[in-house]
């Protein structure tokens, strides 16, 4: 079923207009609630009274993830703190996470696009859905409890880990839809056999993964284990969490929900658009919401889009699955990880900046690993095996505490990490996605 | 009456302490004695060399990370009991042993130990008062 449908398939020039009203209404209200757009449109020589339609929308400045940085906590915020009602933290790329925050309507529309996300990969009211993506400050769980709850499906609320438990919950309670990252159904596909359980066997009929990258022959192989039709979800904490697009059974294309969530593809380097088609940066422009809208955020996926309709009758445009970044940013287990995290945690262990290496495998359906190699100079080695491995187990622990995921650390020697033109390789990732 | 101990960081990997060994054969240094402490993932080769100093330049050189660190050797009679009587003479002076190994060779008839505490000095006054030889830098070049 399509959710929204009146919204969902509404022709082309009416879905146009009303982005265009949306825009004049989202830039007077964040010139006039929130005093770092209101300097950022004046810096740029801009007015509110210059946007007239959704196709002005070029005239506006950008939005980064240092806006957000240097804005931490509430500074981007449109809203008094008091009429917020949840607030959401991720990664952020060194020292503060970015900070992100709902109005109780802002929560309705989460609720909305989420049900639209739902029912885009084939669920019914009448289902049962496990949530096994992390509920808490990572705003995958509620996210889909949220667009669950909305749809008035029966909600097991799993959260992650714990695959035992995930496979005896699904045998008793015959949930028809999974929800969790792609890496973790293929790991429960290995656990199910190692139990004696048959994967083809499962409840499961529709799974809806995301938060991380995975290719095609990867949802190959998860529909082959669980014989199960397996979508693709996308979404970031920034501009809501999950449900910014998601793939309907035809699997040719994730549906972003442009009523609420403008998107624009650019040349990452002069951030002028692309055609319809080419590769280029995601940038999405926040329609509606009220806590922290954002002006064409630079999201720093990389993929193609196309407006042509679907089969489906949803009208709105499809990107590509993820083909990339803009930054050096990786996604490990559904979190996601910078470089600068790890840099600025060695930074603050040893006071300068040893050289390290970040090493990310899968080893076949199992979860990933991450292991950060350091080199031992002169400073930081001691001929007491106690004191080394300390340092290592405090690297270790600062380091899980900035990540929230587990990770090996390893002491190598010095200049055994591989430098291209003097310039060390911050991140080798050997997974195969 | 401090000694220079050298240690170097060493990955656990194959060839890796035969590489340390001959760098330091062809320079002429010659081990005195060594010991190499482990972990899973990497060791610490420490050691008392004929030539300390030419050891760390030589290590600075070629990207070794060494270290030098004070360490007292000391001969100790070569009998049963010989250990315990020097071991329970430096805890009744609240000495601390970091660690302790031999040397390759023995020294007239006792044997000669390398012993690393947190104050070197201390310890090597509390051995000689308890009547035990301590060896400086010119009695492990003579050896």
């Amino acid at each position: 079923m399509i959710w929204n449908e009146s919204i969902e398939t509404m022709p082309l020039e009416d879905l146009k207009n009303i982005q265009s009203d949306r825009l004049v209404q989202l830039s007077k209200y964040v010139y006039e609630n929130c005093p770092v757009y209101k300097q950022k449109f004046d810096t740029h020589g801009i007015a509110p009274s210059d946007i007239q339609s959704i196709d002005d929308i070029v005239k506006l400045p950008f939005t980064n993830k240092m806006d957000m940085r240097d804005n931490y906590p509430f500074g981007l915020f449109s809203v008094p703190r008091t009429d917020l009602v949840e607030i959401h933290v991720s990664s952020g790329t060194t020292g503060n996470p970015t900070l992100v925050g709902y109005t109780r309507d802002d929560i309705s529309l989460w609720s909305e696009v989420m049900a639209r996300t739902l029912c885009c990969a084939g669920a019914e009211p009448e289902d049962t859905v496990q949530i096994a993506y992390g509920y808490g400050l990572f705003t995958g769980g509620l996210g889909f409890h949220y667009g669950s709850l909305e749809m008035g499906m029966t909600i097991i609320p799993t959260s992650s880990g714990q695959t035992k438990r995930q496979l005896k919950i699904m045998q008793d309670f015959k949930p028809r839809i999974l929800c969790c990252t792609p890496s973790y159904c293929l790991y429960m596909a290995e656990e199910a056999k190692e139990l004696g359980i048959d994967p083809r066997s499962a409840s499961w009929d529709i799974g809806i993964f995301g938060a991380e990258p995975w290719s095609e022959s990867m949802r190959g192989e998860i529909e082959s284990a669980w014989d199960m039709l397996a979508t693709d979800v996308y979404g970031l904490s920034e501009i809501i969490g999950p449900g910014v697009s998601q793939e309907c059974t035809y699997k040719d294309g994730l549906h972003i929900y442009s009523d609420v969530f403008y998107p624009e593809i650019i040349d990452p380097e002069t951030g002028q658009p692309v055609p319809d088609g080419e590769d280029g940066e995601l940038v999405i422009t926040t329609l509606t919401k009220q806590g922290i809208p954002l002006i064409r955020y630079r999201t720093r996926d990389i993929v193609s889009m196309t407006t042509e309709v679907c089969k489906c009758g949803r009208t709105s445009p499809r990107t590509s699955k993820i083909k990339g970044r803009t930054d050096d940013m990786i996604v490990v287990r559904g979190i996601n990880v910078f470089p600068s995290q790890i840099e600025h945690v060695l930074l603050g262990i040893e006071g300068t900046q040893p050289h390290y290496q970040i090493v990310i495998d899968r080893e076949a359906h199992k979860l990933d690993q991450v292991e950060i190699m350091v080199e031992v100079d002169e400073k930081i080695f001691s001929d007491e095996i106690k004191q080394m491995s300390a340092l290592s187990a405090k690297i270790k622990k600062e380091i899980e505490a900035v990540l929230s995921i587990g990770v090996k650390v390893h002491l190598v020697e010095p200049k055994t990490i591989e430098r291209s033109m003097g310039k060390a390789k911050r991140v080798v990732d050997k997974r195969a996605l | 009456m401090k000694i220079t101990q050298i240690s170097v960081f060493l990955e656990n990997r194959k060839g890796r302490l035969s590489e340390v060994c001959s760098m330091l054969g062809q320079a002429g240094v010659n081990i005195r004695a060594l010991t190499i402490a482990e972990t899973e993932s990497f060791g610490v080769l420490r050691m008392v060399v004929d030539k300390p100093s030419e050891a760390a330049d030589l290590f600075r050189k070629n990207g070794i990370t060494a270290n030098q660190t004070d360490v007292v050797a000391a001969e100790v009679p070569d009998k049963p009991g010989g250990l315990a009587e020097v071991l329970k003479a430096l805890s009744d002076h609240d000495i601390n042993v970091e660690y302790m190994y031999g040397f390759v060779e023995k020294h007239s008839e006792n044997a000669l130990l390398v012993f690393r505490f947190d104050n070197p000095e201390k310890a090597a006054q509390v051995l000689r008062e308890n009547g035990l030889k301590v060896i400086d830098e010119k009695g492990i070049q003579g050896l």
